[in-house]
């Protein structure tokens, strides 16, 4: 038998052992396939950024035409679900308790302000604690201040009293769905843990039994254990990578701009990188205990907060900012999000890509490593 | 019966800390991710990488220009002169904005009419996309005011004044980091928990315990301790932090912090030893405990309203103990409630609690192997 035949051979038998042991436990299955299903179907729908019908509290003190006039501007618009209120203290307490995000508060002299040199002030109360909401509402009232003043002026045929206006163009989501951005994100989480999950326990469970001794002592070298763990969780991973892919593109109706076949390739590269972080944590650890605590630290919240998908990196002092670099999801959220919404762009893919590649060598090199100096 | 517990909770706590490696992982990357996502998480922009091009070049719009630059929230990238050079630049996500202002820009505001600002802001995230124009929003509102309060325009006849409760900057770090002294007390738990039994059944041990004169309630307690006292100091270490170091203000009573602590780690280890106790392997308890943990944190409202979440969704909430405790922690820090207003969340841990943890009981003799 040539060396290259009993290499094929060896490797065969490898794979078909890991995927008999992957028949075995059901848990591996349930991580490829069930994981990324359900929690897309639950985040997906979970998560939104979309601010609409925020609860306000309206406050006339003494209504009239005028104030009416005003307060209407809320009535018909998709942003606000205006509650009228009796009096501040009403109000207050609604805005302490969180039923309200924002009061506004349209005090006794509006009407004869509004006419005079001065202008009418309309006192605008928000619940600042989620800062980001609080940002979203004040704008939201800017712009019905906005549209109540063009109207008014138009009303009574004056030019706008508006000096400068901005119109602003949103490229590539122009109806700002968050979930455009969120659900590509939760793609990437999601096939971060399920690639670590497949292998996190693998190496340490076969050091645990002893099984890697027992393998050792074959024929057997580093590098074909290494491809035999890898191929059967990488055909699994791929496949949980589909479904999370068909499922943004059809039931979350996020617009696949860039070519498919481009997302797949990347896709590959990533998951040979999440299942090498796996892997290589499971053959330092050794003992299943600690790989699953490594797991947990290093993988959900890393992913979740230091990608971008969330958070923007440009943001980050650059101390954090380097940290982000060592995690993979980083880069595969800047090609996820770019590939899902604004196309082949070759200048965000191949940069990103290529660190994907080198991380992938990284990990599984020290990985294979590893498991070779162990044979000495 | 107490001294029972002693020793189990003795061996415990010898078990979680006799590994040299798995005592560094408990301690250090809690401290170092508090830090690190401390910096990383929050809404606010700064910097945020632009491209001008201005086609006027007037007095008035290089005014206009200069207001943007020295906002704080801007940095000027590059001054583009022609419309092509906008895309590859926006494309390859160098600027998150352009800001363009057309060859009439100075004309027209001087004569009266409106002038216009375009802007074309990269939506690939549309919270930040939102945020920047709002910047954006805000600058050229002041400069509209004080253009028409120069030229003796009459004013809007009405404007808003806002002032913000608990956050009058409204930092949006603020907001982030009490929420993540819950996370990452609840990472702390699940790794205290969520790998215990079952580590123990792999190796047959648990069924050596079973068979002792103890009863369930007493292996319980052995194995919930160690959790509720390493998570009670890991989180008072953690809150310190947030209060010293990031300087977030700690309006409400220590001892109301203590009491919501206390139930959410009630809960918390609870659904970590239940998940222990239900998995065959450490595979499963890992796989377990994840499923338990990323939901916990994604639904929990810490990055994302659950206001927004549809009926379906939230009603799922309602099981997540990290939901309460981020009320919790955000209205004691920041608005300094006292507990009487926090029963609401308070009682759902309680009950969360004492459910899982008399399940994790349960579930040591029914799940036998």
């Amino acid at each position: 038998m040539s060396a290259r035949g009993g290499r094929a051979m060896r490797l065969r038998g490898l794979v078909r052992k890991e995927f008999l042991q992957i028949l075995r436990d059901p848990s591996s299955i349930a991580i490829a396939f069930v994981l990324p299903v359900a929690l897309l179907l639950l985040f997906g729908y979970g998560l939104s950024l979309d601010v609409d019908h925020v609860p306000v509290a309206v406050v006339v003190d003494r209504p009239s035409a005028d104030t009416a006039d005003f307060t209407a501007t809320f009535d018909g618009s998709r942003y606000f679900s205006p509650r009228r209120m009796a009096d501040m203290g009403e109000a207050t307490e609604a805005l302490l308790e969180g039923s309200v995000d924002a009061i506004v508060h349209l005090r006794a002299d509006f009407a004869a302000r509004e006419r005079s040199r001065t202008g009418a002030a309309v006192q605008v109360i928000v619940n600042g604690v989620d800062a980001n909401n609080a940002r979203l509402v004040q704008g939201y009232l800017d712009g019905a201040l906005s549209t109540w003043l063009l109207q008014r002026a138009a009303a009574q045929g004056l030019d706008p009293p508006i000096p400068v206006r901005i119109e602003h163009r949103v490229w590539y989501n122009p109806d700002l769905r968050s979930r455009n951005f969120l659900v590509p994100g939760l793609v990437v989480v999601i096939m971060t843990l399920t690639g670590a999950l497949l292998t996190a326990m693998v190496m340490a469970r076969e050091w645990e039994r002893g099984t890697m001794e027992a393998l050792l002592v074959t024929p057997v070298a580093a590098g074909e254990i290494l491809v035999g763990k890898l191929v059967p969780y990488f055909i699994l991973g791929i496949g949980g990578m589909l479904l999370s892919v068909a499922m943004a593109r059809w039931l979350f109706g996020v617009p696949l701009v860039g070519s498919f076949w481009l997302l797949f390739a990347t896709s590959s590269v990533f998951l040979l990188v999440a299942l090498g972080m796996g892997l290589l944590i499971s053959s330092v650890a050794r003992s299943q205990y600690v790989a699953g605590q490594v797991a947990l630290i290093t993988t959900f919240l890393p992913a979740f907060l230091l990608s971008g998908m969330i958070f923007e990196i440009g943001n980050m002092p650059a101390v954090v900012r380097a940290i982000t670099h060592l995690f993979a999801a980083r880069y595969f959220v800047s090609i996820v999000t770019t590939l899902f919404l604004a196309g082949d762009i070759w200048s965000v893919v191949v940069p990103n890509t290529l660190a994907l590649v080198l991380m992938a060598v990284i990990f599984l090199g020290l990985t294979w490593r590893r498991a070779r100096k162990r044979l000495e | 019966m107490l001294g029972r517990i002693l020793t189990l909770m003795k061996k415990e706590f010898l078990a979680v800390l006799k590994d040299a490696r798995s005592r560094v992982l408990l301690v250090v990357p809690p401290m170092i991710q508090l830090l690190v996502f401390g910096y990383a998480a929050t809404y606010d922009l700064r910097q945020v990488p632009y491209a001008i091009y201005n086609e006027d070049r007037g007095a008035l719009s290089r005014e206009l220009e200069a207001q943007i630059r020295g906002s704080g929230y801007f940095r000027e990238k590059v001054r583009i002169a022609s419309s092509d050079q906008i895309a590859p630049l926006v494309d390859a996500r160098d600027v998150l904005l352009v800001i363009h202002i057309g060859p009439q820009f100075g004309r027209d505001l001087a004569s009266g009419k409106t002038a216009s600002l375009q802007l074309i802001v990269d939506g690939r995230n549309s919270n930040t996309a939102l945020i920047a124009v709002g910047y954006v929003r805000q600058i050229v509102s002041r400069f509209n005011d004080d253009w028409s309060r120069a030229h003796g325009l009459p004013p809007a006849p009405a404007r808003i004044e806002t002032r913000a409760w608990f956050n009058p900057n409204l930092e949006s770090r603020w907001f982030f980091l009490p929420g993540l002294i819950g996370i990452l007390t609840l990472l702390i738990t699940m790794l205290l928990t969520g790998l215990t039994i079952a580590r123990e059944r792999e190796q047959g041990t648990f069924d050596q315990l079973l068979v002792t004169p103890m009863r369930p309630f007493e292996v319980l307690a052995g194995k919930a301790l160690p959790g509720f006292v390493i998570g009670f100091a890991e989180a008072t270490v953690i809150a310190s932090i947030a209060v010293l170091w990031f300087r977030i203000p700690m309006l409400g009573s220590i001892g109301t912090f203590y009491l919501g602590l206390g139930l959410f780690l009630m809960s918390s280890v609870g659904m970590g030893l239940m998940i222990s106790a239900l998995a065959a392997t450490q595979q499963q308890g890992l796989l377990g405990a994840f499923l338990f943990m990323v939901p916990a944190v994604i639904l929990s409202g810490f990055a994302t309203p659950i206001a927004n979440m549809p009926e379906a969704v939230r009603l799922l909430t309602y099981i997540d103990p990290l939901r309460y405790f981020l009320v919790v922690l955000r209205k004691l820090f920041l608005e300094g409630v006292p507990a009487s207003i926090l029963v609401h969340e308070l009682w759902p841990m309680a009950l969360i609690g004492a459910v899982s943890l008399s399940l994790a009981a349960w579930l040591f003799r029914a799940r036998m192997y």
